[in-house]
C-alpha cells in the first residue's frame, strides 16, 4: 500500500471546511428565505394582488332628459359595433374580406384594423365599424359561424331625438379634452362623454352619474382570466326640463330659415316652456366627435348657428322699450298718462333731426295713443323729460341690463346705460341726444331676447320679479326649492331692492306668509302697471294698434304685446331724401331687426313670449305673427290646469275651481295675475 | 458487518445490490416526486406536457444510476480519460453544428434524445481529475508542475463551453474542479494565485460577453431599474417567493405562477413556484432533503478507501451542492440569473440522467468503499 494514509488526512481535514463552507452558503439561503417570506412577505403580497388584478372602470350611463311632459329629449341609444380578435381568426384579411361582403366596410375601416392589430395584444377586440343597423347586426349574427373572431359589441351613444329643434338647450356631449381633466379617472375612459354646453354641461355632474368598476384577474400578458368582482355604478340622474317639446318644435319650425330668438315663459314661475335660436345645429353630430368640414361650416355661417341667440343675442329692443320708458316717467310722477306731444314726423334738438318711423307724423298724441301706434316722436319727449337714469334703472327693475341666472351657460346682459356709465366707460358725457334714442330703444340699450320675455312676463304678472330656469327643481322635503331656484329668488330680491328700494319689508314678509308670491314685488304701481297692459292689449286688438293684424281672434286666448323696429344702422340724410327706407331695398345684413313682446290670454295672462327676427323688417310684419302663433300654439298644448305644475315652483292658481282640477294640489294659493 | 466479507476484490452482483445506499435512493426518490407534483401545478394542473415526461426520464435515469452503482468502481477508474475524451468530441460537435445554426448551441440532437455535451462534460471532468489525483502521490501534488496536465484537463472543455457561450456551465465546470483539487491537496496559496489571476481577467473578458450576458450581470446589480426589462424575472420572482409567506398560497393556487408572471417556472424558477405554493415551510423542507443528500454524500466520501473513490464523491456532491446553492440564490436575487437547474425538480432531461448518473457513481463509490486501489488501478486487499 502505498501512501494513501496521509492523503486521507488531508482529505478529511479539507472536508470538514468543505462542508463548513457549505453550511454558511446554506444558511444565506434559509436566510434570504427568512427575509423575502416572513419579513418582507406583506409587501410582496401585495405586489402580487398588483400584478393579478386590474381594476377596470365602467362607464354608466348617463341621465336621460325629459321635457315637462315627459317626452325624452336625450337618451342613451344602443351602439352596436362590429369587433374583431385577432387570435380568434386564422387568417384575418380573409375574415375581414368575408365581412365585407356581408356589411359595406370600406377602405379606413380595414386600413385602421390592420395598424391596430401590430399595436395591440392579440386577444384585445378591436372595432371594425361602428353604429352597426339592425339589419346589419342581424346579417354579421347570422354569418357567425363563418367569421371566425368577429363578434358584436354594443356600446353607449348619447342620442338627442329632436336634433336641431332644441340644440342650443341641451348643447352637446363630446369626448373629454385635456383641460377637463380633473384626476377623476372616470373622464380618462374612452367612452366616457362629457357636457359641453348647455343644459349637459351645466348638470354634468348629475347626469354623470358614478362609474362601475370590474375587478378581474388578468394574466402577465394582461388577457382577462376571470371577473373577481363586478360593481355596475350608478347611472346618471334622469332631468326634467321645463320645457314643452312641442311647443319648442313648434316655435322652433316656425322660425323657419330665419336668423332669429323666440323665447316663451310661465309669467308666473318663470318656466322657460320654449327657447329657440335658429338657424340650429344637429347636437348629434358632436358625440362621437364633429368632422372638420361640419364645424367649419358651423362656424363660418352667416347666421351663427352655434349661437344661442335668446340669450347670447343683444339687440336693441326697439320699441318694446317703451313701456319700461313709460313707467320710468309714470312711476318718478314727471307726467301722468294724459300727457300730450304733437307728432310731426320728426322732432328737432340742435341742429339734428330725431325723426318718427311715420313719415308724415302721427298727429296729437297722448301716451295710449303712442303706445297703440308706437309714437318715436312722443317717446322722445317722454325720454328728455324723464332723463335716461331713471328709465335704466326701472328697466333693471325688469330684468333688462343684467344676468337673470338661467341655468345654461352663455348668458349675456345687454346694456342699460346711464349718464355715469358712459362717462366712465367712454370719457365722454352723455348727450341729451342719446336719451331721445334710449327712449325709442335704441342707441345704447341693448337686451336679450330672454330678458324681453322676462320683462314682459314682470308686466303681465303684476310686477312680481320671476326669474327664468330650465331645470324642474327636484321635489324635495323644502316645498320644491332647488339651490338654483332659490340663487335666482335672491337675484331677484336684490334686483328689485337695488332698483326702488321701495320693497317694503312688511309687504316682502306678509307674502312669504300668504305663501302665494315666491317672487318679490318690483314695486310698481298696480294703476301703472294695469295702464301699461291695456296699452299693450290696445296694439294687438285694436285697429289702429300696430299689430292689428297679428291679433288671436279668439277672445279667451286673446293676445296683447309690442312691436319693435330696430335700426342696424343709421339711415343717412341722402338715403332718405331718396326714399331709401324701406328695407326691401337694403342687403340683408343692413335690414332692421323685427321684435315682438306679448302674452296671452289678456284677461288672466299666463305666457310672456319674445321674438326677435335679425334683420326682418318691422315688428309688426315679420315678428308679431310669429309671437301670435307660438301664443296661441302654448294655449293649446297646455292646458289652464296644468299651470300650477309648470316649474314645480309655487304658482298662483287662478281660482279655487282651477286648483281643485289641478292634481296633486300643490297648495298655491292667491290672487289671480292681472 | 463482517468485515473480510466485503473486502473481497471481486463482489457477486446480488451481494453489491444489497449494499446499495437504500436510504439515499429513498430521500432522491422523494426529491424527484416534490418536483413532478410541482411540474404539475406548472401545467395548470396537467401531468402534460411536463410531469410526464419528467417522470418516464426519472424511470430511465433510475435504471442508469443502479447500472453505474453496480459496476466496479475500477472500471471507472481505467476508462476515465476515454469518457472524457469522448464527452469533450461531443463537445467540438455541438461547436460544429453551432456553427452551422445560429446564436447559442447547446444541444445535440441523436434523433431519439437530444443531449447536452456540457453536462456530460461535468461527470466526465470529475472521473477524469478523480483518476489523475488518485494516481500522483502527496508530495508529487506539492510540485507546480504536477497540476499543469489537470489544468489543462479543465481549460480545454472550459474554453469549448464559454463559446457556446454557456457562462453557467462554464463556471460550475470551475467550481467542481477547485472542489476536487482542494480535495486532492492541492495548496492554498495556489488557490489564490489562480483567483487573483481570474480577477484580472475580468475586465480583459468582459467585451467578449454577449449583450445578454452583460445585461444579466449588470441587472443582477440593480434589478430595479429595469423592471419590464431583464430585472423583470427576478422582480417577479422575488413577490412570487415573499407572497408565498410562511405556509404557501396552496398547491396549484400560486398566482403568480399560474397566470405566467413567473418565467420559467418548469425550469429554473420552479423553486420560486414551490415557495410561492408552500411558503418557507416548503422550501425550508426541500432545502433538508437536500442537505441529507449532501450528508450522506460527505459520509460516503468519507468512507471510502480509496482516493478515486473519495475525489468522485466529493466531487458528485459539489455539483450537486452548486446546483442547489446558485439555483435558489438566483432566484431569490442573490446571485445573477444564470441558466442553472434545480436537481431532480426542474423540468429537463440531460441535467436529470447526468445527476441520476453521478449518484449512481456516488452509491458506487459507497459499495466499493473498503476496495484499496493502487496507483494505475489494481486491487490490493488488506
Amino acid at each position: 500500500m502505498y501512501r494513501d494514509h496521509s492523503r486521507h488526512k488531508t482529505f478529511t481535514r479539507r472536508a470538514l471546511v468543505l462542508g463548513g463552507a457549505k453550511l454558511v452558503l446554506l444558511s444565506a439561503l434559509v436566510g434570504r428565505m427568512y427575509y423575502l417570506q416572513v419579513v418582507e412577505s406583506r409587501r410582496y403580497r401585495m405586489l402580487a394582488e398588483d400584478n393579478r388584478i386590474n381594476l377596470r372602470l365602467l362607464v354608466p350611463p348617463r341621465g336621460r332628459i325629459l321635457d315637462r311632459t315627459g317626452v325624452l329629449m336625450a337618451d342613451n341609444e344602443k351602439n352596436y359595433r362590429v369587433v374583431i380578435v385577432s387570435e380568434q381568426t386564422p387568417n384575418l384579411i380573409k375574415t375581414l374580406d368575408k365581412l365585407g361582403t356581408i356589411i359595406p366596410t370600406n377602405d379606413y375601416d380595414r386600413r385602421k384594423v390592420l395598424r391596430e392589430v401590430k399595436r395591440k395584444r392579440r386577444f384585445v377586440p378591436i372595432t371594425v365599424r361602428e353604429n352597426l343597423n339592425w339589419r346589419e347586426v342581424a346579417r354579421v349574427e347570422v354569418n357567425a359561424p363563418n367569421l371566425p373572431g368577429v363578434m358584436i359589441d354594443v356600446g353607449r351613444r348619447r342620442n338627442y331625438p329632436f336634433g336641431e329643434a332644441a340644440a342650443h338647450i341641451m348643447g352637446y356631449v363630446a369626448a373629454v379634452s385635456e383641460r377637463e381633466l380633473t384626476g377623476e379617472p372616470l373622464l380618462e375612459l374612452p367612452d366616457f362623454r362629457i357636457g359641453k354646453n348647455g343644459v349637459e354641461k351645466i348638470q354634468d355632474l348629475k347626469l354623470r352619474g358614478k362609474a362601475g368598476s370590474s375587478q378581474v384577474e388578468v394574466n402577465a400578458l394582461g388577457r382577462v382570466i376571470r371577473e373577481l368582482k363586478h360593481n355596475p355604478g350608478e347611472p346618471g340622474s334622469d332631468l326634467t326640463l321645463t320645457i314643452d317639446m312641442g311647443l319648442q318644435k313648434f316655435t322652433h319650425e316656425r322660425l323657419g330659415e330665419e336668423s332669429a330668438a323666440a323665447v316663451v315663459v310661465d309669467v308666473q314661475s318663470g318656466a322657460v316652456l320654449a327657447l329657440a335660436s335658429t338657424p340650429s345645429f344637429d347636437p348629434n353630430l358632436f358625440t362621437n366627435g364633429i368632422g372638420t368640414e361640419d364645424w367649419r361650416e358651423l362656424v363660418n355661417h352667416p347666421r351663427a348657428p352655434l349661437t344661442n341667440k335668446p340669450i347670447a343675442g343683444q339687440y336693441s329692443p326697439g320699441s318694446t322699450f317703451k313701456m319700461m320708458v313709460a313707467l320710468a316717467a309714470l312711476e318718478a310722477g314727471i307726467l301722468g298718462t294724459d300727457h300730450k306731444v304733437f307728432c310731426p314726423g320728426f322732432v328737432k334738438l340742435g341742429r339734428s333731426r330725431f325723426h318718427c318711423w311715420k313719415k308724415h307724423g302721427h298727429g296729437h298724441m297722448d301716451m295710449f295713443k303712442a303706445i297703440q301706434q308706437s309714437c318715436d316722436v312722443y317717446f322722445y319727449d317722454v325720454a328728455r323729460r324723464t332723463g335716461v337714469d331713471r328709465i335704466s334703472a326701472m328697466a333693471r327693475r325688469f330684468g333688462l341690463g343684467s344676468k337673470l341666472g338661467i341655468d345654461i351657460p352663455g348668458e349675456r346682459s345687454g346694456l342699460m346705460p346711464t349718464r355715469g356709465w358712459k362717462r366712465a366707460v367712454t370719457g365722454v358725457p352723455w348727450q341729451l341726444g342719446e336719451t331721445l334714442v334710449a327712449g325709442i330703444g335704441q342707441g345704447f340699450v341693448l337686451s336679450t331676447p330672454l330678458q324681453l320675455a322676462v320683462m314682459t312676463a314682470r308686466l303681465a304678472n303684476g310686477g312680481k320679479a320671476v326669474t327664468p330656469f330650465l331645470v324642474k327643481p327636484e321635489r324635495g322635503a323644502g316645498g320644491g326649492k332647488s339651490k338654483d331656484a332659490a340663487k335666482g329668488k335672491d337675484q331677484a330680491k336684490a334686483e328689485a331692492a337695488t332698483g326702488t328700494g321701495a320693497v317694503g319689508e312688511g309687504e316682502n314678509i306678509a307674502a312669504e306668509v300668504a305663501g302665494t308670491p315666491e317672487f318679490p314685488d318690483i314695486g310698481v304701481s298696480k294703476a301703472s302697471l294695469k295702464f301699461i297692459l291695456s296699452a299693450m292689449n290696445a296694439v294687438t286688438n285694436s285697429r289702429r294698434g300696430t299689430a292689428y293684424r297679428s291679433r288671436i281672434k279668439k277672445r279667451e286666448l286673446a293676445m296683447a304685446g309690442k312691436t319693435g323696429t330696430s335700426q342696424v344702422r343709421r339711415i343717412t340724410m341722402s338715403e332718405r331724401q331718396r326714399g331709401l327706407r324701406k328695407n326691401d331695398q337694403r342687403p340683408w345684413r343692413e335690414r332692421d331687426h323685427a321684435l315682438f313682446v306679448g302674452f296671452a290670454p289678456v284677461d288672466a295672462p299666463r305666457f310672456a313670449v319674445a321674438v326677435v327676427v335679425e334683420h326682418g323688417g318691422g315688428g309688426s310684419k315679420a315678428a308679431a305673427p310669429v309671437a301670435r302663433d307660438i301664443l296661441r300654439e302654448v294655449q293649446r298644448r297646455v292646458p289652464l290646469g296644468s299651470v300650477a305644475t309648470i316649474g314645480g315652483t309655487k304658482v298662483a292658481a287662478a281660482s279655487a275651481r282651477k286648483r281643485a282640477r289641478t292634481k296633486g294640489g300643490r297648495g298655491g294659493q292667491g290672487e289671480g295675475a292681472q | 458487518m463482517s468485515f473480510d466479507r466485503f473486502s473481497h476484490t471481486d463482489m457477486s452482483v446480488r451481494d453489491k445490490f444489497w449494499q446499495i445506499n437504500w436510504g439515499l435512493v429513498a430521500i432522491v426518490c422523494v426529491i424527484a416526486i416534490i418536483g413532478f407534483a410541482m411540474l404539475y401545478s406548472a401545467a395548470n394542473g396537467s401531468f402534460d406536457p411536463w410531469a410526464s415526461r419528467q417522470m418516464a426520464r426519472f424511470a430511465v435515469g433510475l435504471v442508469i444510476m443502479f447500472a453505474v452503482a453496480l459496476i466496479d468502481i475500477r472500471l471507472w477508474l481505467r476508462s476515465a480519460y476515454a469518457i472524457y475524451l469522448a464527452a469533450l468530441a461531443l463537445l467540438v460537435a455541438v461547436e460544429v453544428a453551432g456553427a452551422a445554426g445560429m446564436g447559442a448551441q447547446r444541444w445535440l440532437s441523436l434523433g431519439f434524445i437530444t443531449l447536452q455535451p456540457s453536462e456530460i462534460m461535468k461527470v466526465a471532468m470529475i472521473l477524469a481529475l478523480a483518476r489523475y489525483f488518485h494516481k500522483i502521490s502527496a508530495e508529487e501534488i506539492a510540485r507546480p508542475h504536477y497540476l499543469l496536465w489537470p489544468l489543462a484537463l479543465i481549460a480545454l472543455p472550459m474554453l469549448l463551453v464559454l463559446r457556446q457561450p454557456d457562462l453557467g456551465t462554464a463556471g460550475m465546470l470551475v467550481l467542481v474542479s477547485g472542489v476536487v483539487f482542494f480535495m486532492a491537496g492541492v495548496r492554498l496559496w495556489k488557490f489564490g494565485v489562480v483567483f487573483g489571476a481570474g480577477l484580472a481577467m475580468i475586465p480583459i473578458g468582459w467585451p467578449f460577453l454577449r449583450v445578454y450576458q452583460q445585461q444579466r450581470i449588470l441587472t443582477f446589480f440593480n434589478p430595479e431599474g429595469d423592471p419590464l426589462g431583464s430585472g423583470y424575472h427576478i422582480m417577479q420572482s422575488k413577490i412570487a417567493l415573499g407572497s408565498g409567506g410562511i405556509f404557501g398560497k396552496g398547491f396549484m393556487l400560486g398566482s403568480q405562477g399560474h397566470l405566467n408572471f413567473l418565467p420559467e417556472k418548469q425550469t429554473d424558477f420552479i423553486f420560486t413556484m414551490l415557495a410561492e405554493e408552500f411558503g418557507i415551510m416548503g422550501g425550508l423542507f426541500l432545502l433538508g432533503l437536500y442537505v441529507l443528500v449532501l450528508i450522506y454524500g460527505f459520509a460516503i466520501a468519507l468512507r471510502s478507501r480509496n482516493q478515486f473513490g473519495r475525489l468522485i464523491a466529493i466531487g458528485v456532491t459539489a455539483t450537486f451542492f452548486f446546483y442547489v446553492f446558485i439555483n435558489m440564490a438566483m432566484v431569490m436575487g442573490l446571485v445573477p440569473v444564470v441558466g442553472v437547474p434545480l436537481p431532480l425538480i426542474s423540468y429537463g432531461g440531460t441535467s436529470m440522467l447526468t445527476l441520476l448518473f453521478s449518484f449512481g457513481l456516488l452509491i458506487g463509490v459507497y459499495i466499493h468503499r473498503d476496495i484499496v486501489i493502487e496507483r494505475y488501478g489494481d486491487a490490493q486487499s488488506l
